[in-house]
């Protein structure tokens, strides 16, 4: 076990040094900084200046070691759109991107087994119809789309709910969150049900399709045979059996969420990393493309680390036969 | 399934609540509280920094200069209340007295030299505020002299944009550098303020919020120059359009600066919504390539048949700007006939002309030049809207007289450099006249002979012509405005005739705001918050 978290981060740390080095050649290939931050009529002797205090002097070997060993240390120069350290500027962020990931993993965790749970056990009432008709839409329709009807219905007709933006929040320490005021309770709604749309169908459709494939097992039609209750056979047998799979699909879908959560983040206004990421794009703010691309980076791997180390707390058959193999 | 019923349970209890806090929050006791929607959030607070509508839109409220623009645009005294010419080197402004900043220091002259010293630094982009300005000198604690570098008659234009800040603060919040790349960390002036204006800065929350507050101390309550009625102004940037509109609709913000051109109609069938629009200090326009005398692009028998004066009318006749205004920019434009607006200073209504939409005459212009046939030529456009509209436009009513027109459109980044080359016979551009609105910034960049010194660096048809190059050099000297007024108006006359190019129109903005809220459209998309009032 030890010897495989032990490989898997070294892994991990293969992984970042590629992504690193991706988003550091965005400096060098993307355009010269330099004639970005200066005035047009900057001398040329101001433009050397500028250059050699950047250390955009010196050759790409060093620069991409400088750029690790700082980017190690959190450091990822100064955004050129607003002129502030980026690692402060992700810190400001990290939260309501967070916050809205997770509310949105939850939603779609917490309806998701359920609904595929019911669908799978009544799957021939016309509600589990109706569900997974529905549940198409969310696998179909792309996210920006069902952003803007939920705004268009609950914003623009029924006006109860904010359309953009992240209500009052509260800072608990360096953290700020919605979470606490009601104006930010209500913010939250509407991108994360848009943003949950997507896992939701796919975890329901997962948890259901695993569900009937136990439900035809052995052991279940003893559990019945020995009289156990409906519940005790579904949920405690049934459904515990189906999860290895959902975790997978969750820990990516997390992974996902978080970094795809630009689109969501971009139509609600919401001021999370997705939306920073964005206006960077627009303005060619290469330090902060380059430490998004680092932080979503890391976030996965440690994410499918973390989702390997549960397969062994779920699965005891694995814990036996995975010595030596290793990978998934 | 009973969990299932118990969440579902659960969320519809509650709904109610969280609907009931949908209320608008009852506003205090009088308060008029403005919510501004933008698409862009402002950069910077540095009145210095950045020369960026997006920051210029907050700064402009927040910073004051020595002489400011009335409605109607006209340069009127501001902070200073009266300037002299005591020699040809020299401005002398005599500051206001009384002036408060945000902080409650009085302003002086140490105020202004400092903001010279700060605008005029390295890393500043608006050094063009202080064009010609070599350095201000204090001469005592409200009077402060302008030594210069060079003349510049049209300094009070540039100066509208020279926005003072306080130097103690500055000095003690280590921010008298317009920007810092070196030092890694933020300049404090980009995210704080202290200006004199009508509003301060209470908060500010890159990409969330920038509120302002009305400034209870600001001179131009007592000078009669407040307009407005607002006690708060809270700047919400909203980048997506369909977001930014859908908040208006719901009534979540008040007023929107940009709303998008495909939605105005939505937003004028609403009840609840009012659009309004101005003109900008731009002109849309094409121009041709008159110096070679073979063409570049395209095939007229090894001619180039734009340095004949009677294909450029022809052309001119055969442009619909009216169809251009109704049909490619959804009647946001205004056709205009003259290189400057209303509204620059230079502008003469009697040089707004253009040829009528004709034609039967076109065509005759053609024959007679010895073109019956027509010729082909191609017609370079940016990737940007309205001109690669406007190219595709053009090209159809040019080819219905006879002439085919095959546009060329490219991206920006690759457009600029090609016509700068004047790697161009034909193309189509638009100029706007600056914040500074002065006749000498775009007669000299436009109608110039290309010289070394900058001069004619946007005439790339190399169009020349002595004496519109003999009248931009004495405005450039002239001292006197109603002189020089005239020999702007010459100037444009002879534009006018000669067709260098052929203008199009005037751009105008709307603006889309609730109808509790009432503003004017300023020229440069602006809005001054002390001249908006709420209902």
């Amino acid at each position: 076990m030890i010897a495989f978290v032990v490989r898997r981060l070294l892994q991990g740390v293969f992984v970042m040094l590629v992504v690193g080095f991706i988003a550091f050649s965005l400096f060098n290939f993307v355009g010269d900084p330099v004639s970005l931050m200066l005035p047009p009529e900057a001398t040329q002797a101001d433009r050397q200046e500028m250059r050699v205090s950047l250390g955009l002097d010196k050759p790409f070997h060093v620069q991409f070691a400088t750029f690790v060993a700082n980017a190690t240390q959190g450091n990822f120069g100064i955004s050129l759109r607003l002129g502030r350290p980026v690692s402060t500027l992700l810190v400001e962020r990290l939260p309501a991107t967070l916050e809205l990931a997770i509310a949105a993993a939850v939603l779609g965790l917490f309806v998701g087994i359920p609904l595929g749970v019911f669908t799978a056990l009544k799957r021939d009432s016309w509600t589990s119809r109706a569900i997974l008709t529905t549940s198409l839409i969310g696998v179909s329709l792309p996210n920006f789309l069902i952003g803007i009807f939920l705004i268009l219905i609950f914003a623009v007709w029924l006006g109860v709910l904010p359309s953009f933006g992240r209500g009052d929040t509260v800072m608990v320490g360096p953290w700020s969150t919605g979470l606490l005021t009601t104006s930010g309770l209500r913010a939250l709604i509407l991108p994360s049900v848009t943003l949950a749309f997507f896992p939701l169908t796919l975890v329901m459709r997962l948890v259901r399709s695993e569900m009937l494939e136990v439900l035809r097992t052995d052991y279940i039609k003893f559990a019945r045979a020995r009289g156990l209750t409906d519940n005790a056979v579904n949920f405690g047998h049934a459904l515990k059996n189906t999860l290895v799979p959902v975790i997978t699909i969750t820990g990516l879908q997390l992974g996902g969420i978080i970094a795809f959560a630009i689109i969501t983040e971009t139509v609600f206004q919401w001021p999370g990393m997705g939306l920073l990421f964005i206006q960077a794009v627009q303005f060619a703010d290469i330090p902060v493309m380059a430490a998004y691309l680092c932080l979503i980076g890391l976030i996965f791997v440690v994410i499918n680390l973390v989702v390997d180390i549960l397969y062994y707390v779920v699965d005891p058959r694995l814990r036996l036969d995975r010595g030596g193999t290793g990978g998934h | 399934m009973r969990p299932v019923r118990a969440l579902a349970l659960a969320i519809l209890a509650c709904l109610p609540a969280l609907a009931a806090g949908a209320a608008p929050q009852a506003a205090g006791e009088g308060r008029k509280v403005l919510r501004y929607a933008s698409q862009d959030d402002p950069q910077t607070l540095d009145p210095h920094a950045a020369n960026l509508l997006s920051s210029s839109r907050v700064t402009a409220n927040v910073y004051e200069a020595l002489v400011w623009r009335d409605k109607a645009w006209k340069v009127i005294p501001w902070l200073a209340t009266s300037w002299s010419q005591p020699d040809g080197r020299t401005w002398r402004f005599k500051l206001r007295e009384g002036v408060k900043f945000h902080d409650g220091a009085t302003l002086t002259a140490d105020d202004v030299v400092f903001s010279a010293e700060r605008a005029l630094a390295p890393l500043s982009q608006m050094r063009v505020a202080l064009q010609g300005v070599e350095r201000a000198v204090k001469v005592d604690a409200l009077t402060v002299d302008f030594a210069m570098r060079e003349a510049n008659p049209a300094l009070l234009a540039h100066l509208t944009q020279f926005r003072i800040m306080n130097k103690a603060w500055a000095v003690k919040n280590g921010a008298t550098a317009p920007q810092d790349y070196k030092a890694r960390e933020d300049t404090f002036a980009s995210r704080h303020a202290n200006g004199t204006g009508a509003f301060m800065v209470t908060e500010r929350q890159p990409d969330v919020r920038t509120v302002l507050a009305a400034h209870k101390d600001w001179w131009g309550r007592r000078a009669g120059m407040d307009e407005g009625n607002l006690s708060e102004v809270v700047m919400l940037p909203i980048k997506s359009n369909a977001t930014r509109v859908a908040a208006l609709l719901s009534g979540e913000v008040d007023f929107l600066i940009d709303p998008p051109t495909q939605d105005v109609a939505r937003l004028r069938a609403d009840p609840g919504i009012r659009v309004i629009e101005g003109g900008e200090l731009r002109v849309q326009y094409v121009a041709f390539d008159v110096f070679r005398d073979d063409l570049l692009h395209g095939k007229a028998n090894g001619k180039n048949p734009f340095k004949d004066l009677r294909v450029r009318q022809a052309v001119a006749h055969a442009i619909d700007a009216e169809a251009i205004r109704a049909k490619v920019m959804r009647g946001f434009s205004k056709p205009v006939g003259s290189i400057l607006v209303p509204g620059v200073q230079g502008y003469s209504a009697d040089a707004d002309r253009r040829l009528p939409y004709d034609r039967e005459k076109a065509r005759k212009l053609l024959a007679e030049a010895g073109y019956a046939d027509g010729f082909e030529v191609t017609l370079d456009a940016g990737n940007v809207q309205p001109a690669a509209d406007i190219a595709q436009a053009v090209a159809a009513m040019l080819s219905q007289v006879g002439i085919r027109v095959r546009p060329n459109i490219v991206p920006q980044a690759s457009y600029f450099p090609k016509i700068e080359k004047h790697d161009t016979s034909f193309y189509v551009l638009s100029w706007g006249a600056g914040v500074t609105a002065d006749a000498l910034y775009t007669m000299q960049a436009l109608l110039h002979t290309p010289g070394k010194a900058g001069e004619g660096d946007f005439n790339l048809g190399r169009w020349s012509n002595p004496r519109v190059d003999e009248l931009v050099g004495r405005m450039r000297v002239e001292r006197d405005m109603a002189r020089r007024d005239a020999y702007a108006r010459e100037a444009l006359l002879v534009a006018a005739r000669e067709l260098p190019l052929v203008t199009i129109h005037q751009p105008l903005i709307p603006w889309a705001m609730r109808k509790k809220v009432s503003a004017t459209v300023s020229p440069v998309n602006t809005l001054y918050f002390y001249r908006a009032r709420m209902d």
